[in-house]
């Protein structure tokens, strides 16, 4: 990666790539007609920020995976999507984003949608590099008739010490690797060396992204040293180590204005105004130029501008 | 909506219905979608099923039963559940998932996908979710609070949740562990124990006539000669409800009719 500068070592603390990079940069990196996945879950630590950054960039013709919040959302009202892969889109407080809604009433993207548990097993394939991972999710369902391309698999175990009798010649979902050229996630902490911390409840999927992608990218509240995310939180909560990243960057407040807990909880005022702005032109365009058309610190800036009028 | 002399309402019926769903149950994770299911839930863990799991809606198990609306703050938590586990939990066939349904139809098929062509929906909803998978690993069972012949429909425009007729298609593979258990609705409560797996009633709410509910449905509905009459919540049951899991009455909220 270009952005990639080796720090000095010292005898303590050995040389590590330092892959600090900026936002702008990151998305730099993006390339129109790019399968891009996006962590975090529903309206749940989604990397906000490279989103927004996304959505200011000339950046076009998107396949965009993702477990669907309000990432889906913008992208689609700000044109960059060509398909979205998902087994759903949800705001969590608001059960059913406009944004998505209109996009998809309106025909403007095209949809693959998963079972939710498929999509993990296509995500889990693809970080171990193999085609497919065999399930009985979508077995029955519509999920094999909207989508022609998916194909099942029959057991191969039909005797031997391997075969479980009742299931032998079984038929099953192969769900598909879910392979990706960029995957960004977002995470409370990370260190200069790419090792990323969830110190919230639930790391989602956020490590299988990264293993399924290419291009590997981690934003985050704050960036600390490396060796030092265990002063953080429990080390137990560094499911993303650096064998699976290629840059970071800080971005406090990365995540809004989806939940990001411990460092903070969803802003339900604000994800209403962004719901809300999907009712007409008028009321898009005005919240597009209130938040959208600025940079990231222009961004914060409205916010907290926006929660001091509240 | 009073349902009999003494008080006792529609939704206080139909959470008493819903809990029957996990009655012996066992150590299997419940996993309620609505806030009937989820009073419903509480209160079957409180009596007849000690044993079940419930999460906090969050990411992880909790102890007891704590009245809606706790702030996690003060839940007791007894282990972690993230989404990769619940995951696990699904396949392993450990759970009941009482799911809500915009659609349902009278083979057990489900959808929240989308309303009119999937290929460019008149309404686009939350999507197929995790509903294909449950459907096919573990008991299943809807809550409709709203029965009518829109909900209540011959086909569903998209098959998320899968029916008997759809598993038995697909084979071994999707009807191993397939079980869709029950429909509740606020007109009663419904299985598939016939012949041909079609939907029939298993019992009409306490006021509910067999031809109000057959009105309400868009098919025919196998509905026995004497249908039973769903229980009402016994003393014990109401008293938790009202008082300890559901003091604001949340429940009265989401039943019409």
């Amino acid at each position: 990666m270009r952005w990639c500068a080796t720090l000095v070592g010292t005898a303590e603390r050995p040389a590590v790539t330092d892959k600090r990079t900026t936002l702008e940069d990151m998305v730099t990196e993006l390339r129109s007609g790019m399968t891009i996945g996006i962590g975090g879950w529903g309206s749940r630590r989604k990397p906000m920020a490279v989103v927004r950054a996304i959505c200011r960039s000339d950046l076009t013709d998107l396949t965009v995976v993702s477990y669907g919040g309000p990432d889906v959302g913008l992208l689609c009202a700000t044109g960059k999507v060509r398909r979205v892969v998902c087994g759903f889109v949800t705001l969590d407080s608001i059960v059913l984003d406009p944004h998505w809604r209109a996009a998809r009433q309106g025909g403007t993207v095209s949809l693959t949608e998963l079972d939710e548990g498929m999509f993990y097993a296509g995500l889990q394939a693809a970080a171990w590099r193999v085609p497919f991972l065999p399930t009985r999710a979508g077995l029955g369902s519509d999920v094999l008739v909207v989508n022609p391309d998916l194909r099942t698999v029959r057991s191969p175990y039909l005797d031997g010490p391997f075969a479980d009798p009742e299931d032998a010649d079984v038929e099953l979902v192969a769900a598909p690797a879910l392979r990706l050229d960029a995957a960004i996630v977002h995470a409370n902490r990370a260190d200069v060396a790419g090792n990323a911390q969830f110190l919230g409840p639930d790391p989602f999927f956020d490590e299988l992204f990264l293993g399924a992608a290419r291009l590997r990218m981690v934003t985050t509240e704050r960036v600390v040293e490396n060796g030092s995310l265990g002063e953080e939180g429990p080390l137990a909560g560094v499911k993303v180590h650096r064998l699976l990243t290629d840059a970071v960057a800080e971005t406090p407040g990365g995540a809004h204005f989806t939940a990001c807990p411990p460092d903070y909880g969803r802003d339900e005022a604000f994800q209403k105004e962004y719901a809300t702005s999907a009712s007409d032109p008028d009321a898009w365009s005005a919240f597009r130029s209130r938040y959208l058309d600025l940079d990231e610190d222009g961004y914060q800036a409205a916010v907290r501008a926006a929660g001091d009028r509240r | 909506m009073s349902a009999d002399p003494v008080g006792i309402t529609r939704a206080e019926v139909c959470v008493a219905a819903c809990a029957e769903a996990w009655r012996d149950a066992g150590e299997v994770m419940v996993s309620p979608f609505g806030t009937v299911p989820a009073v419903a839930a509480r209160l079957a863990k409180l009596t007849f099923s000690p044993d079940i799991a419930l999460t906090d809606g969050d990411a992880a198990l909790m102890v007891g039963a704590p009245p809606l609306g706790t702030a996690s703050g003060e839940l007791v938590l007894e282990a972690a559940m993230p989404y990769r586990t619940v995951f696990d939990v699904v396949w392993s066939g450990r759970r009941h998932v009482m799911m809500m349904a915009s659609q349902v139809d009278r083979t057990g098929n489900q959808n929240l996908s989308a309303i009119g062509d999937w290929s460019r929906p008149t309404v686009q909803l939350v999507g197929v979710r995790g509903a294909p998978g449950n459907s096919v690993n573990h008991p299943t069972s809807y809550w409709i609070p709203a029965h009518s012949t829109r909900t209540f429909v011959e086909q569903v425009d998209v098959v998320c949740g899968v029916g008997y007729r759809r598993a038995a298609a697909a084979g071994p593979g999707a009807t191993r562990y397939h079980d869709v258990r029950l429909v509740v609705s606020n007109l009663g409560v419904f299985d598939f124990e016939t012949p041909d797996r079609m939907m029939r009633v298993r019992s009409l709410h306490p006021g509910v006539s067999p031809a109000e509910v057959q009105d309400a449905t868009g098919f025919d509905l196998a509905i026995p000669a004497d249908p039973p009459t769903t229980r009402l919540p016994t003393p014990e049951e109401l008293q938790l409800m009202r008082e300890v899991i559901d003091p604001r009455g949340q429940r009265e909220r989401e039943v019409t009719g």
